[in-house]
């Protein structure tokens, strides 16, 4: 019955719009003109050795072109996202950002996927002020910020990931650690800061080891950290390099608990490392592990619909935080652009678009609550990481 | 460092150099017979190792079947590889060929890394004899790097025995020591060279296979494994399976013993380094002696 009239309420509401566009119809057509669409260039890693992340980033801008411009667009306006796989390669991506500049004309730039890009094409895009949303973890490329004027970010920083790891250390009442970190960018930032930081959480490193990209054993390197009475082991590296540690670990017949940074946190990990995943702990968005978010969390309604609309689209298991930090970025530009007044020039609109990202105030994203300042081109607020661990190849969130 | 770990080092050396050895050895093959340094080898290894992956845990095929269909398949890989880029180009020099071979590799690992083909992650096929560890003393050694080092000895024999005792192996090392002259009585030098790199193909496909359950494997790995192989390769002066194999296992040792020293220079950030340090120091004496000689 309740169903009936809610069906009949429905029809006249539909015969009553149908009604009133009738009478609007003739001016209304006039003053729709097709309005121009607004470009955005993005630079994703889709190939090379970042391509775990720049796959994911790639089908999340995909997917939400294709949902935002079914909406309508952005005020009317069709949105259009050019994408470049910049090959993991810094000299590549600075063409392909020049490019995206000059030929394509785009209003903002998202990515790219990796630091080292990142930091490769703020000199190109700083002159050509352009603003960039870059999905890629290092804090330098955001700060400092008075040279950072065009640049934002959305991933959380080493520098906040390894707080997370520092803290539950400390928290578990553990004194003396060993690093093992990777000799890539990423592996040699994460390592200056778990050395600047360590003393602060009452942490003394007492073996500090590195190995090369590409290397295929860290035996050696483990063998010399199980003779050091380190209690916990901390590595910087890539999802494949954290595998072999972990897996190293286990052929060495080491107990101690092994921390990773936010870089494994893909399937790609657990299903690389096999049983040795078990037991590892590393912080992560809350993206991972949103069935033990509770509905009360502010970013709980995006993480759903998120992770809905990916995986129907690319398989179950398929998300990763990854694709996230891509979704903050091209959320955050999409909020700037229907804030953009009508009608300005390409050089005005750019710095609109730069002016309305600094504005964005309590974004709930897939990464964290955001609100950027002039001060602050990142914007994570605190409590937007968890520590998550491995057990039984599940994740598991450890409060 | 104490005993215990001075094993450990020793005994990963061990396992990384016979990893090296085994991709060494493919190098060897194909510059004995055509002077080429083939920069795809590590390709093959990449290609043994995924194949191996997506016919045993993707397509549920026994793994003793993924092995050999890996090493099939790779093999063919490499006498098509021949046939379209080397023999098309051989009146080419020596050098444009080892540049065309990069090209080669670069083109594999294009394909292998589509989404067609693997895609991006990192794979481990299943260890042929599981994960746990086994004591040797008081140090730990994966299984897997048992099959590797087993697997290396082999091939080494199988080679040499083949070099040796077979007509086609003599055909193949005549060719090596002196082309012209094979050709002169009879030996096709164009047949030698494929045979060439369809075992070197081999090779690197069976390398691929019994490393990858320990070692991972993704569709760009090729590179730094080829890598290595070569400077096992040139250690061993490109000479014999045997001196390869001993320049793997060299590279491999220098770089755990760096590590476990762990003082001044000798640490795991100069690991690298110091494998191509040694590998310097055996050309330098190696030209030395030459001079030598022709003085």
């Amino acid at each position: 019955m309740q169903k009936c009239l809610k069906q009949s309420f429905v029809l006249i509401l539909v015969v009553a719009l149908i009604a009133i566009s009738g009478v609007n119809c003739g001016p209304e057509e006039q003053q729709e003109p097709e309005k121009e669409t607004y470009t955005v260039g993005a630079l994703f890693s889709t190939t090379g050795p970042a391509s775990n992340l720049g796959v994911p980033e790639e089908n999340t801008v995909d997917m939400m072109v294709d949902q935002i411009n079914a909406d309508g667009g952005i005020n009317g306006h069709p949105l259009e996202v050019i994408v470049y796989n910049d090959e993991t390669d810094a000299g590549k991506c600075a063409t392909m950002a020049s490019r995206l500049i000059e030929q394509d004309q785009v209003l903002a730039i998202i990515g790219p996927t990796t630091s080292g890009n990142s930091l490769a094409i703020i000199d190109t895009v700083t002159t050509a002020e352009v603003p960039l949303v870059s999905c890629a973890a290092s804090i330098q490329i955001v700060t400092p910020v008075e040279d950072r004027y065009w640049v934002f970010k959305t991933p959380q920083t080493d520098k906040e990931a390894i707080t997370e790891i520092y803290r539950h250390l400390q928290d578990e009442g553990i004194t003396n650690i060993a690093i093992i970190t990777a000799t890539s960018g990423f592996g040699a930032g994460g390592r200056d800061i778990l050395l600047n930081d360590s003393a602060d959480y009452g942490l003394t490193i007492v073996d500090d080891q590195t190995f090369d990209e590409g290397d295929t054993s860290m035996q050696a390197q483990l063998t010399h950290i199980k003779g050091t009475d380190a209690e916990a082991v901390v590595c910087w590296a890539t999802d494949k390099e954290s595998a072999i540690v972990a897996q190293d670990m286990q052929t060495l017949e080491m107990e101690i608990t092994l921390y990773c940074s936010h870089g494994i946190a893909n399937q790609a990990f657990i299903d690389a490392a096999g049983d040795a995943a078990n037991g590892v702990i590393f912080p992560a968005g809350k993206l991972l592990i949103v069935d033990n978010v509770p509905d009360s969390d502010p970013q709980k309604d995006t993480l759903v619909s998120y992770i809905e609309d990916y995986e129907a689209l690319y398989g179950e298991g398929t998300i990763s935080t990854f694709g996230g930090h891509a979704y903050d970025a091209l959320s955050m530009v999409v909020m700037a652009l229907e804030d953009m007044d009508e009608g300005l020039s390409l050089a005005d609109a750019r710095a609109a678009v730069r002016d309305g990202l600094e504005q964005v105030t309590n974004f709930a994203g897939t990464g964290g609550m955001f609100t950027m300042s002039a001060t602050d081109h990142l914007g994570m607020q605190p409590g937007s990481l968890a520590m998550i661990e491995i057990v039984d190849g599940e994740w598991t969130w450890l409060q | 460092m104490s005993a215990d770990q001075f094993l450990q080092y020793l005994i990963s050396g061990l396992s990384q150099g016979s990893v090296y050895a085994l991709v060494g050895l493919g190098f060897t093959i194909i510059y004995a017979v055509t002077r080429i340094i083939n920069f795809a080898q590590g390709e093959f290894v990449m290609l043994g190792g995924m194949l191996s992956f997506t016919l045993a845990v993707s397509a549920g095929l026994p793994v003793a079947v993924a092995a050999i269909l890996s090493i099939i398949i790779t093999a063919i890989t490499g006498a098509i590889m021949y046939l379209l880029a080397i023999r098309t180009a051989r009146k080419a020099s020596v050098i444009s060929l080892i540049i065309i071979t990069i090209g080669a590799a670069i083109f594999i690992r294009g394909i292998a890394g589509t989404k067609v083909m693997w895609g991006v992650d990192a794979v481990r096929p299943l260890p042929f004899t599981g994960d746990e560890s086994l004591r040797l003393w008081g140090a730990y050694i994966h299984p897997q790097v048992l099959w590797v080092i087993g697997t290396a000895v082999l091939v080494t024999i199988l080679l040499h025995l083949f070099l040796t005792r077979t007509m086609v192996g003599k055909a193949l090392k005549a060719c090596a020591i002196n082309p012209q002259a094979a050709g002169l009585v009879g030996v096709n030098i164009k047949t030698m060279a494929l045979i060439a790199f369809i075992l070197a193909a081999a090779l690197g496909g069976i390398s691929g296979v019994v490393m990858a359950p320990w070692t991972m494997m993704s569709y760009h790995a090729g590179f730094i494994i080829g890598l290595k192989g070569f400077v096992a390769a040139s250690i061993g002066g490109f000479k014999s399976p045997i001196a390869t194999v001993i320049g793997g296992i060299i590279i491999g040792v220098v770089e755990n013993l760096v590590v476990g020293i762990n003082y001044g220079p000798f640490t795991s950030e100069y690991m690298d380094v110091w494998g191509l340090v040694v590998l310097l120091a055996i050309l330098l004496i190696r030209s030395g002696r030459l001079a030598a000689e022709e003085a």
